[in-house]
């Protein structure tokens, strides 16, 4: 395998991490073919002709002496018709495109196109030849799922004059379909692009949040809101039921093209998502759910190298569909996963760790991921979203780690899920007192035109949760029975909060989605108890006689007895409620 | 390297001399060709062959792991003879029956197995695309996991346990009496022992034996008189015997590897040696990477009816769950049963922990279709009573049982009924899972119906048994 002295050629390998002399000529960031099976690697260090190289794939039996190819490129992704409804490892291999290829084993050295440019899809062009085009405009569509329209954009380099468009009908992805006349001269444009992944795609500017992502799961859409384009992180430790909240979120979220990064995690996880899917239909349209999603699979067994990359790898995805005028809502699952492959790669290139070996770039490189989201103008005009939601797998499940803390400083939005809530099966099991939302105010008046109480309704809630929390302090010392009527109502209505509103079966047909009115209408149906309750209790009403009203059971179970169709049976319930309430005042009456 | 022969082979090159020896570590000067992961023989003075892995390779110097301790080595005498491939493990299915070392050598005094191939100990990630996701519900006979942590074929599942507690009784049950619970097809097992003594070792292989099971086993054993280092492989060698017989032979496998905490040891101490930044409480900063390399060769995949079902055992030091060993395990396996101190001091055996174990895959695994339609619901709101139970006893610690309300005073009846009725069972004891719902009912029944919010009237109609909430309460006592 030797080579002479001055090509360049592998001197040294630990790991995933390798270093080869001979490469003056290499660039940071270039893609490099390694050895004779031609492995995927990236320069990551340079010093007088000798490159650091971290290479995406095993690395085992390679020796000092392997060849090594520069390819001139930073590593990109293609853009273009045929992501959606697919799955990529960390650097844009398809992997059902891979089981062709080689079985249910994925070996190493695959080479597999990240989209099938032999395909043709039907383009329908929207300007005409003679247009002054600027950089993201819109030149034509495809149609690339039923439920996504896919937009063919003018790369966001390049401006000029149209000189050429394609009529209607059917192309590859390498046919050109337009031509533009730019002061450098002409330039074809194809259905397919190709973006570096650790570059930002440019964008006009950045807007002010005033939308929310509508989730359907009560806790996040009433109490703790994200917005469109806003950012969140999820976490908890294991077993508090990280992944499922993120697939629920995945499944539910009103985004139009959902990006879902499983970074470091699971392979029967993202079995999981494969196999459900394509089976669960969109609320809106009908459509199967796969029809609008992109998946990113580098589980926790598949190269650390790769795991690094598979972050950009999707946020880039999500920026070409951003600029295509669509709100995108990115998963990432486990942030912490990622975080370590920083470490595990900076401790084979020998860095001075800072916290917990941590490398002293972590918050840089949190803080530039997170970035990427937004709510925007794009390059053509239009609304565009991005917005993140990374899980956080803090070890011990003790918050005040490295990836937690950092993480808290990029994010606005915070749902810290609770191991002893998750061993009572409360799930999902966001502690309603650690989290938080910064988009309450921004969204209020979104939530304002739909459910005009919705900050008072959200304001009491929390309120009442939070006097819960004091009184159980005195509780666990004396017992609530020492306690009087009017503050274990307290305890009573936030029993029916938690029970009632807070849960949420991700595996119930009925409750898995709760749409923004049914979501208003429990949580009106259990304060209103309260409030009466208050009242009641006041003109010396015993709190028994309240707990034993004939509708109060119900109210625990409205939530998967009637469905999100079913409002006119909630109504009833709650008439019933008031009715009985009623009665009972008339009994107190003075 | 299932080779028995130990004599060094007479072709290829030796190296002569060994720059630094330091812990497990050789390092090698001046080798040429070789290649990452490589594996080599290492021949002291003694004339005593060693097994290295090469950790890392430069032009300049080669750095080897032996396996197999250095004493003996020196700086002049060493020889060092790289075999041009990783480790590798002769399989076959006739393996089935015997016992090997740590490393993949017999030592039962059978002769080495005809093997028609040799197989990469790494493996190979799968396809998360090949992947067949696991819903097939295992029978355990044990009521603490089948009702509330049921296990399904391909799923990963650790022991979570402490020293002194019957883990492995436990897990030798189970090895007993796992089912499918409409099939009669039998579990091949694979049996990697990492560090653990003797008489651990011989209790399983008794066990097998007295239960039957023995021509359906493979037992790798690097007991905790084999050098350290030995252990990094022996999981590897167990998992690819696994995979071996699962998704070539079409077989069902259990996979028991036991103790883990011994083997991440092994792990921090070539860490350490190789002078590498530590992690938390000393383990490498890989240690998630390297616990996923195992525990995800686990499962079922696309055109092989075979599955890969694993239960690593893992000790947690002072019982503490959040140690990096357990913590790590928990993020990786698909849930992780507990063993309790407490409930083992109050008799109570298999002492499952009722909150903290966890079953990832038990909610596609159960249910209609698969076990009964009530099991669902019924977990989910023993698991809600029993946390209520915890609460209560807290409350009770402080202000005296005596002081406790009437619902309060029946939750703790509710507990004590749960931990002894259905928690609590006998070492031979196979209680289908028919009764194991059952009895889950009889002590949901000890509680107010009004109480179960989790399950629909319609069920409560058919299971909830009248009368056993009021008789209780009417008996007064609250235990």
């Amino acid at each position: 395998m030797s080579t002479s002295s001055d090509s360049p050629h592998v001197t040294r390998i630990s790991g995933p991490i390798i270093t080869a002399s001979g490469l003056a000529a290499a660039q940071m960031y270039e893609v490099v073919r390694v050895g004779a099976s031609g492995l995927i690697g990236e320069v990551v260090k340079l010093n007088h002709g000798q490159a650091t190289i971290q290479v995406y794939e095993d690395t085992t039996l390679l020796a000092p002496g392997a060849p090594v190819q520069l390819t001139g490129a930073p590593l990109s992704v293609l853009l273009g018709p045929g992501l959606i409804g697919n799955i990529y490892d960390g650097i844009q291999r398809p992997l059902p495109g891979i089981q062709a290829q080689s079985g249910a084993w994925i070996r190493r050295g695959e080479k597999v196109a990240p989209l099938d440019t032999e395909r043709r899809w039907h383009f329908v062009p929207v300007l005409r030849a003679g247009a002054d085009v600027e950089p993201g405009q819109v030149i034509g569509t495809v149609a690339e799922t039923p439920l996504v329209e896919h937009r063919i954009l003018v790369p966001p380099e390049l401006a000029g004059t149209l000189r050429h468009v394609a009529p209607e009908g059917d192309y590859t992805l390498l046919d050109p379909v337009a031509e533009v006349a730019t002061a450098a001269g002409p330039r074809e444009i194809a259905l397919m692009q190709r973006w570096p992944v650790r570059v930002p795609r440019p964008i006009r500017e950045r807007l002010r949040i005033t939308e929310p992502l509508v989730t359907g799961q009560r806790i996040i859409d009433t109490l703790f809101p994200i917005g469109k384009g806003g950012t969140a992180a999820i976490p908890g430790g294991f077993g508090t039921g990280k992944t499922i909240t993120q697939h629920q979120l995945a499944k539910w979220s009103d985004a139009d093209i959902i990006v879902y990064i499983g970074c470091g995690e699971r392979g029967n996880e993202m079995t999981e998502v494969l196999r459900e899917f394509p089976e669960i239909r969109d609320p809106k349209s009908g459509l199967p759910l796969m029809d609008r999603t992109i998946l990113i699979a580098n589980t926790s067994n598949m190269p650390v190298a790769a795991r690094e990359v598979s972050i950009y790898t999707g946020i880039t995805l999500a920026e070409y569909y951003r600029d295509q005028g669509r709100s995108v809502a990115v998963f990432a699952d486990s942030t912490s996963r990622w975080a370590e492959a920083l470490r595990e790669l900076a401790a084979r290139l020998e860095e001075m760790p800072a916290e917990e070996g941590f490398p002293a770039t972590l918050p840089t490189r949190l803080a530039q991921f997170y970035e990427r989201a937004g709510s925007v103008t794009t390059l053509a005009g239009e609304r565009g979203a991005i917005t993140i939601v990374g899980a956080v797998s803090p070890p011990g499940g003790d918050f005040s780690e490295p990836v937690t803390q950092h993480t808290q400083r990029f994010i606005r939005c915070f749902w810290a899920l609770d191991s002893e809530l998750a061993n009572a099966r409360h799930y999902p099991s966001i502690n309603w007192l650690r989290s938080y939302s910064e988009y309450a105010g921004d969204v209020a008046a979104w939530w304002g035109a739909r459910a005009a109480d919705w900050s008072e309704l959200r304001a009491e809630a929390i309120g009442v949760l939070q006097r819960e929390e004091r009184l159980q302090q005195i509780v666990k010392l004396v017992g609530p029975d020492v306690l009087p009527d009017s503050q274990r109502l307290i305890l009573f209505i936030a029993e029916l909060l938690k029970d009632g509103f807070l849960t949420q079966s991700a595996f119930d047909d009925k409750d898995m989605y709760c749409d923004p009115v049914r979501q208003m209408t429990l949580l009106r149906l259990i304060l209103n108890l309260y409030l009466k309750g208050r009242e009641l209790v006041q003109q010396g009403a015993p709190l028994l006689k309240i707990q034993q009203l004939p509708a109060v059971p119900g109210i625990v179970r409205a939530k998967s007895a009637f469905g999100n169709d079913e409002q006119a049976a909630l109504g009833r319930l709650g008439a019933e409620l008031a009715a009985q309430l009623e009665a009972l005042a008339g009994e107190y009456r003075k | 390297m299932a080779e028995a022969k130990r004599e060094p082979r007479d072709y290829g090159l030796q190296q002569i001399g060994a720059a630094r020896i330091d812990g497990p570590l050789v390092v090698v000067e001046r080798a040429r060709d070789v290649g990452y992961d490589e594996i080599a023989e290492i021949v002291g003075e003694d004339g005593r062959i060693r097994i290295g892995r090469v950790l890392d390779v430069s032009d300049r110097q080669v750095v080897l792991q032996v396996l197999e301790g250095t004493t003996g080595l020196s700086n002049r005498a060493t020889r060092t003879r790289f075999l041009g491939e990783n480790f590798r493990l002769s399989v076959s299915a006739d393996m089935l029956g015997r016992v090997y070392d740590g490393l993949g050598r017999p030592i039962d005094g059978g002769p080495a197995p005809l093997a028609l191939e040799r197989r990469d100990i790494n493996g190979m990630p799968i396809n998360p695309t090949a992947r067949h996701y696991p819903r097939e519900f295992i029978q355990t006979g044990l009521s603490a996991i089948d009702g509330m942590n049921a296990l399904v074929r391909g799923q990963k599942l650790p022991i979570f346990s402490g020293n002194g507690l019957p883990h492995d009784r436990v897990s030798a049950q189970i090895v007993r009496q796992a089912r499918l619970i409409d099939a009669s097809v039998d579990f091949s097992i694979v049996f990697g022992a990492m560090g653990v003594k003797h008489d651990v070792a011989e209790f399983f292989i008794r066990n097998f034996e007295e239960s039957g099971v023995l021509a359906r086993v493979v037992m790798f054993l690097s007991l905790a008189d084999a050098p350290s280092v030995e252990r990094l492989l022996t999981p590897r060698m167990a998992l690819t015997m696994a995979e071996h017989l699962a998704f070539d032979c079409g077989q069902h496998v259990l996979v028991l590897l036991t103790d883990m905490t011994n083997y991440c040891e092994s792990l921090r101490e070539v860490g350490t040696a190789r002078g590498e930044i530590p992690g938390r409480k000393g383990y490498p900063g890989y240690l998630y990477s390297d616990l996923a390399s195992l525990y995800e060769r686990a499962g079922r995949i696309v055109g092989s009816t075979g599955s890969i079902t694993q239960m690593p055992i893992l000790t947690m030091p002072s019982d503490d769950i959040s140690h990096p060993v357990p913590d790590l395990t928990g993020y990786i396996t698909e849930g992780q049963i507990v063993l309790d101190r407490d409930l083992t001091h109050r008799g109570v055996y298999p002492p499952i922990a009722g909150l903290p174990s966890l079953s990832r895959l038990m909610k596609d695994g159960i249910g209609k279709g698969f076990t009964r339609d009530d099991h669902p619901a019924l977990a989910s709101q023993l698991f809600a009573c029993y946390a209520r139970v915890k609460r209560v006893r807290g409350l009770a610690d402080v202000v005296g049982a005596e002081e406790l309300g009437a619902l309060d005073k029946l939750y703790l009846k509710f507990g004590e009924a749960f931990e002894q009725r259905f928690l609590n069972q006998g070492e031979d004891e196979n209680r289908p899972i028919a009764t194991t719902l059952d009895i889950g009912w009889e002590t949901l029944s000890i509680l107010p119906r009004d109480e179960l919010h989790r399950v629909s009237d319609a069920l409560l109609d058919v299971h909830y048994a009248q009368g056993v909430a009021a008789a209780a309460s009417a008996k007064g006592d609250p235990l």
